[in-house]
């Protein structure tokens, strides 16, 4: 037999069996999460299965940021039950503004290496970053593991992703992570594990991390690593590295020194081109905010973009922290105040516009360029705008220029 | 679970993801009808006129990517969908099927066409297209998800069995 993966490995400890791709297991998990879009569902399943008390309260964690603040009564309803269970339960819910379900997880510590995590939300696979074993389900699954503190899954197959090279100095994580959502496809890893690999991720950030593990959602990937070499954290840890002899469903490797600044056209987030493609279509609308970009060097790369200017006529920018820590470090060093100055519009920490709940829906025939991570159609909420995809820094620079323009390299850290 | 579903096919292209099943901007509600009176509008206006109870929407590859939202399934089953069929699914939406009932059939070969009549029979995953006189075989689901399945959904089954 083999080595194992990322995947396989974590699996293993959880259950002290070793696996192989396709095996089922059902395992212990270290903690869950539900947002008010898959919460109210499952605190509803939960009752019909004849759940009475959650497993272990301090392991869940429920957060308001998918609408947040409630912009009608209905989803203030929803909240309420949210509100009262968490209350009832002795479950730690995170109110409106505290911010994006996956970034809390993060700062809060909720996700550590090594740990497997259920949430009921389709970028769960973000704590990849953390070297933790995360997989997105919806509000009925994650009703059975609130009851049974288990969940059943399949041993994904792995995909490994190599890289050669560093990235030039006007290339983000986020290009790098659209330009290999455009190479594997958005059903390329379905049901598969993947994991990043290379010098270029040695160095990466946490924030950059995020936003590469947060992109194999659009991979089709039940979970993604980067390899933790090189992660550093608040606290101490024991990374989970793959065996030097682990099985791999299939490797691609690719060099990345020369990738240009990328943009995913609409209405697909593998429909990604150069940004020279692109380059001078009008845009009506910014927005740099999501649990893909909205983090705060994300926020510190627009302000290096926009200080002392002023968006042109016509064109507007809406920023949506991804935490209140965020925003408070952003108000602290002066970034939020530069934004806004030069014309953005900061709202509530949170999913804000990106799933089309509310806060700055895009009219008909508009164009929309987002540090997001998705554009399918009516994605923010009109079907008639067209959203294309690119890094916080594109996203200023071209709301700056009216239309899509690359970064000035001297901005990107 | 009826083990024998009859109807008609409505056919859909690759890649059909949740945005397109049911809009982010409906989801938040737990009324199943207001999110069936919505279903599929943004791809296929129409099919919320056209959709018989019993019918079935049958797609190419990948279908139910992107959101982990079980509103999608639950949409289609409340507008009447009986069953899905595609040559494969995205995880997600192909777990949340089969949890809240919505039988889900991965054909890969499939070359069904829109308004074919077909037959799918649930216990041996067969499918039957009656217009062609072909019969399709889908993937076996793992016992844990068939167990679930004949429960009528995880619900069901955990509040009887208390275990997966
Ligand atoms: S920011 Fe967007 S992609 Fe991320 S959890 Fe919120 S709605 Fe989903």
């Amino acid at each position: 037999m083999g080595g194992m993966t990322i995947a396989e490995k974590i699996l293993f400890q959880k259950t002290g069996r070793r696996v192989q791709p396709g095996d089922i297991v059902i395992a212990p998990v270290d903690g869950l999460m539900a947002t008010d879009t898959t919460a109210p569902g499952a605190l509803r399943a939960f009752e019909k299965m004849g759940g009475q008390r959650v497993w272990a309260p301090e392991k869940c964690a429920l957060v308001i940021d998918h609408a947040a603040p409630a912009p009608n009564e209905r989803i203030a309803n929803l909240h309420r039950l949210m509100r009262d269970f968490a209350h009832q339960q002795g479950i730690r819910l995170f109110e409106i503004g505290e911010g994006i379900c996956h970034q809390v997880m993060v700062e809060q510590g909720y996700v550590r290496p090594g740990y497997l995590f259920i949430g009921a939300d389709s970028h769960t696979p973000t704590y990849g970053a953390l070297n933790a074993f995360a997989c997105g389900v919806g509000a009925t699954d994650l009703a059975a593991v609130m009851l049974t503190g288990k969940i059943w899954l399949k041993t994904p197959a792995t995909l490994r992703i190599r890289c050669r090279g560093r990235l030039r100095a006007d290339a983000t994580p986020k290009d790098l992570i659209l330009y290999l959502t455009g190479k594997v496809g958005i059903s390329g890893a379905t049901y598969m594990s993947v994991e990043f690999e290379g010098e270029v991720f040695e160095a990466m950030s946490l924030a950059g991390r995020l936003c590469v593990a947060n992109m194999t959602a659009e991979m089709g990937a039940k979970t993604g690593f980067v390899h933790p070499r090189g992660l550093q954290l608040p606290y101490p840890f024991e990374a989970v590295e793959p065996d030097a002899t682990a099985q791999y469903a299939k490797t691609i490797e690719v060099d990345v020194g020369e990738l240009p600044p990328q943009v995913a056209a609409p209405e697909s987030p593998d429909n990604v081109h150069p940004i020279d493609r692109y380059a001078g279509t009008p845009v009506h609308y910014g927005f740099i905010g999501t649990c893909g970009n909205g983090r705060l060097e994300d926020l510190h790369v627009a302000a290096r973009i926009l200080r002392g200017k002023r968006l042109p006529q016509g064109v507007r920018l809406v920023i949506a922290p991804a935490s209140r820590s965020v925003l408070l470090e952003a108000m602290l060093d002066g970034t939020a105040h530069a934004l806004v100055e030069a014309g953005a519009t900061l709202i509530t920490p949170g999913c804000g516009p990106c799933v089309g709940s509310h806060e700055g829906i895009p009219a008909d025939g508009e164009t929309v360029i987002s540090a997001a991570n998705r554009n399918f159609r009516g994605r923010m909420g009109n079907p008639r705008a067209k959203i294309f995809l690119a890094s916080p820094a594109t996203v200023a620079a071209s709301v700056l220029a009216g239309c899509i323009a690359p970064p000035p390299p001297e901005a990107v850290p | 679970m009826n083990a024998l579903l009859r109807g008609r096919a409505h056919v859909y292209g690759d890649n059909i993801d949740t945005d397109r099943i049911i809009p982010g901007k409906y989801t938040k509600t737990l009324d199943a009808q207001a999110l069936a009176e919505h279903v599929l509008e943004d791809l296929d206006p129409d099919f919320r006129r056209r959709v018989q109870q019993g019918d079935f929407v049958v797609a190419g590859d990948n279908f139910g990517c992107g959101s982990s939202r079980e509103q999608a399934p639950i949409a289609l089953q409340t507008a009447g969908v009986a069953a899905v069929v595609a040559r494969y699914f995205a995880r997600i939406f192909f777990r949340n099927a089969i949890n809240i009932g919505l039988p889900v059939l991965e054909i890969p070969d499939h070359d069904i066409a829109d308004g074919d009549e077909l037959e799918v029979d649930l216990s041996s995953g067969r499918v039957h297209n009656r217009t062609t006189g072909k019969t399709y075989e889908a993937r076996p689901l793992p016992d844990v998800m068939l167990r679930i399945l004949q429960s009528g959904g995880l619900v069901n089954h955990l509040r009887i069995h208390k275990t997966f």
